[in-house]
């Protein structure tokens, strides 16, 4: 079996099993409240690092503004289920078109930034992007939706007004936020992030991941050898953005009141961590360092607070500092930090051919 | 006899560009006949790899056209030319380092590789059988070059030689009509280099490409090209028979000074 095949299995199947595992420890109430509280937004969180790992581990671009998109994710799903919460049923069905048409609105948003923004590169495109997310929070503060029995009434920073009181309904309350249907539970979550990871892995490990690569590795030879540059940009940019939104969804359908002050630069860069820590281009990596950044201060840093995010930055440059230093390179030869990896891997191949040869 | 009817595959006319107020190339005519091994030689900033990349569309050329096997291919962008038939290599490599030699070989497929995005996701039936076809391709090419050993390394750890012939797998891989090898030889040493000519007689032979290439080793040069012509200051010093353009005054004072 491909490498790259075998890999991608491990992480899948890791992934599923231990989801499936705390589902069931869940279910029969083991956990305790905590615990069980942590499993929807961890697996939310993962399934935005992964996105977000498209375009800068795969596609080597930074993106500040990933939380733009669960954003426009988070409202439009929310919205779309609070209007039709009483005209759709089955539940599950309403549930799944919010989730698809969060998915989509975010990719519209992924195309009509990413056609203009990709024309950058680096920097430049961060602080696009990073501009991109912080508009979209302002934009979801100030909107407001009401519902009464002439339909929607739509206001932009201000309350619509001439709403019939009797059968008024408050969708979108500007800064306040809104409260969508809390439909996701934890095997909802586990389902859409299967499906994710594995159109993620997919994509990644075809002709047009490997495009995507090879624009991040050299534009220009991308270019040389034919390669269209803009639109596999475009394509892992859009992807990345509408897996962003689908987490949204997910997202708004799982807390009781939702604001847009929650989608800020802050949680951007919190996604960004995870990605780098984890590594860049790894899939698995984003999902376990997800999983131990987002859980471990939970469960025993609650009372540090904010100093988490002070937390976060020591980390991430204490992690660089002993990937990239000179110093810490030789104190890592010196020690062999890496050898006793390699010494298990040469291990096992010997083992391997050994009895092979048997 | 009837060498006029058939067009040249490559053939340059009056090709300037001007950057500011420098023309880095003026008046550049080339005729390149198919199946040709053609040297394009002079000093440091003579202008020959600004020639490459008007050739390869990364430069839009100021005035005048170029016409790949009759079609004119002025002004079209880098990934339209490729697909109209000029591959490339870099005179700095530039591979995709993080990527194994064998997907490098198959970004070069990219074009080649029929199925689409969808289908891949999806991993329909036609995935796997371009993907297998793809597979195979890429094994024979980088077996020509001898890298078959080293398929799932990465790019990047490879030997510099290795390199530099991994660069030719991977355009080769794009099917082309002409090859342009930008220094193929810059930093090897003898040995390897000797070894290169081999390689490039034996992609001419077996590929029956029409090779252009740039390169400061004489005796490479002299080794396998069968014409040349020298760029001094952007213009055209001399063109024609290898030996008889490498005997040529004119060009001896250009590299030695006069």
């Amino acid at each position: 079996m491909r490498k790259q095949t075998k890999n991608n299995l491990i992480t899948f199947g890791g992934t599923a099993v231990l989801c499936v595992l705390m589902a069931v420890l869940s279910g029969l109430g083991v956990l305790d409240n905590k615990t069980n509280g942590l499993l929807v937004p961890i697996g939310i969180y993962i399934i935005l690092a992964i996105s977000l790992n498209l375009t800068v581990g795969i596609l080597g671009e930074l993106s500040l503004g990933h939380a733009g998109f669960m954003c426009i994710g988070a409202f439009v799903s929310g919205t779309f289920s609070l209007v039709f919460q009483e005209t759709i049923q089955p539940v599950w069905l309403r549930f799944a078109l919010a989730m698809i048409l969060g998915g989509v609105m975010a990719a519209v948003f992924g195309i009509l930034i990413g056609i203009p923004a990709l024309r950058l590169r680096g920097d430049y495109l961060a602080i696009v992007t990073l501009g991109f997310g912080e508009i979209m929070k302002s934009l979801a503060m100030n909107i407001y939706l009401t519902a009464d029995k002439n339909g929607l009434h739509f206001g932009f920073t201000v309350p619509p007004e001439n709403i019939d009181d009797e059968t008024k309904r408050e969708l979108l309350k500007g800064p306040i936020g809104m409260a969508a249907p809390q439909d996701t539970n934890f095997w909802i979550v586990l389902i859409v992030l299967l499906i994710c990871l594995a159109v993620l892995m997919l994509f990644i490990d075809s002709k047009s991941g490997r495009a995507c690569m090879a624009v991040r590795d050299n534009y220009i030879a991308a270019q040389s050898v034919g390669i269209n540059v803009t639109k596999y940009r475009i394509m892992a940019f859009v992807l990345s953005a509408a897996v962003a939104g689908i987490a949204g969804g997910l997202y708004s359908h799982s807390i009781s009141l939702l604001t847009a002050r929650k989608f800020d630069y802050n949680l951007s860069i919190l996604i960004l961590v995870f990605v780098v820590l984890g590594g860049l281009g790894s899939l698995r990596g984003s999902i376990i360092a997800t999983i131990i950044l987002y859980a471990l201060p939970e469960l025993f840093l609650r009372e540090a607070g904010n100093l988490r995010m002070l937390l976060y930055a020591i980390v991430l440059i204490a992690m660089m500092l002993w990937t990239n230093a000179p110093f810490c390179i030789r104190l890592r030869e010196r020690i062999g930090a890496s050898a006793p990896m390699q010494k298990l891997k040469g291990f096992l191949k010997k083992d391997k051919s050994a009895g092979g040869a048997a | 006899m009837n060498e006029e009817k058939t067009a040249p595959m490559l053939e340059v006319r009056n090709l300037s560009i001007q950057f500011g107020g420098l023309r880095a190339v003026d008046g550049l005519n080339l005729k390149i006949e198919k199946g040709s091994l053609y040297g394009l030689i002079g000093p440091n900033g003579a202008g020959k790899t600004t020639v490459f990349n008007m050739l390869t569309g990364v430069y839009k050329p100021t005035t005048g056209s170029v016409l790949l096997d009759g079609q004119n291919i002025t002004g079209k962008s880098p990934v339209e030319i490729n697909r109209c038939g000029i591959a490339r290599t870099f005179q700095n490599i530039r591979l995709f380092k993080a990527m194994s030699v064998l997907d490098n070989v198959k970004a070069g497929l990219h074009n080649q590789t029929k199925y689409t995005t969808i289908e891949g996701v999806l991993r329909l039936p036609r995935y796997f059988k371009e993907e297998k076809r793809m597979n195979e391709r890429a094994s024979e090419l980088l077996e020509v070059f001898g890298l078959e050993g080293e398929k799932s390394q990465l790019a990047q750890n490879l030997p510099y030689g290795k390199q530099r012939k991994l660069e030719i797998a991977r355009a080769l891989a794009t099917d082309p009509k002409l090859l342009l090898l930008d220094e193929p030889a810059a930093g090897m040493n003898p040995n390897e280099t000797a070894e290169l000519m081999e390689t490039i007689r034996f992609v001419r032979e077996k590929f029956d490409m029409t090779i252009l290439l740039i390169e400061h080793d004489m005796k490479l040069v002299s080794g396998i090209c069968e014409q040349i012509t020298v760029l001094n200051f952007g213009q055209e010093l001399t063109q024609g028979e290898t030996s008889a353009v490498l005997n040529d005054p004119k060009v001896v004072a250009a590299y030695l000074g006069e």
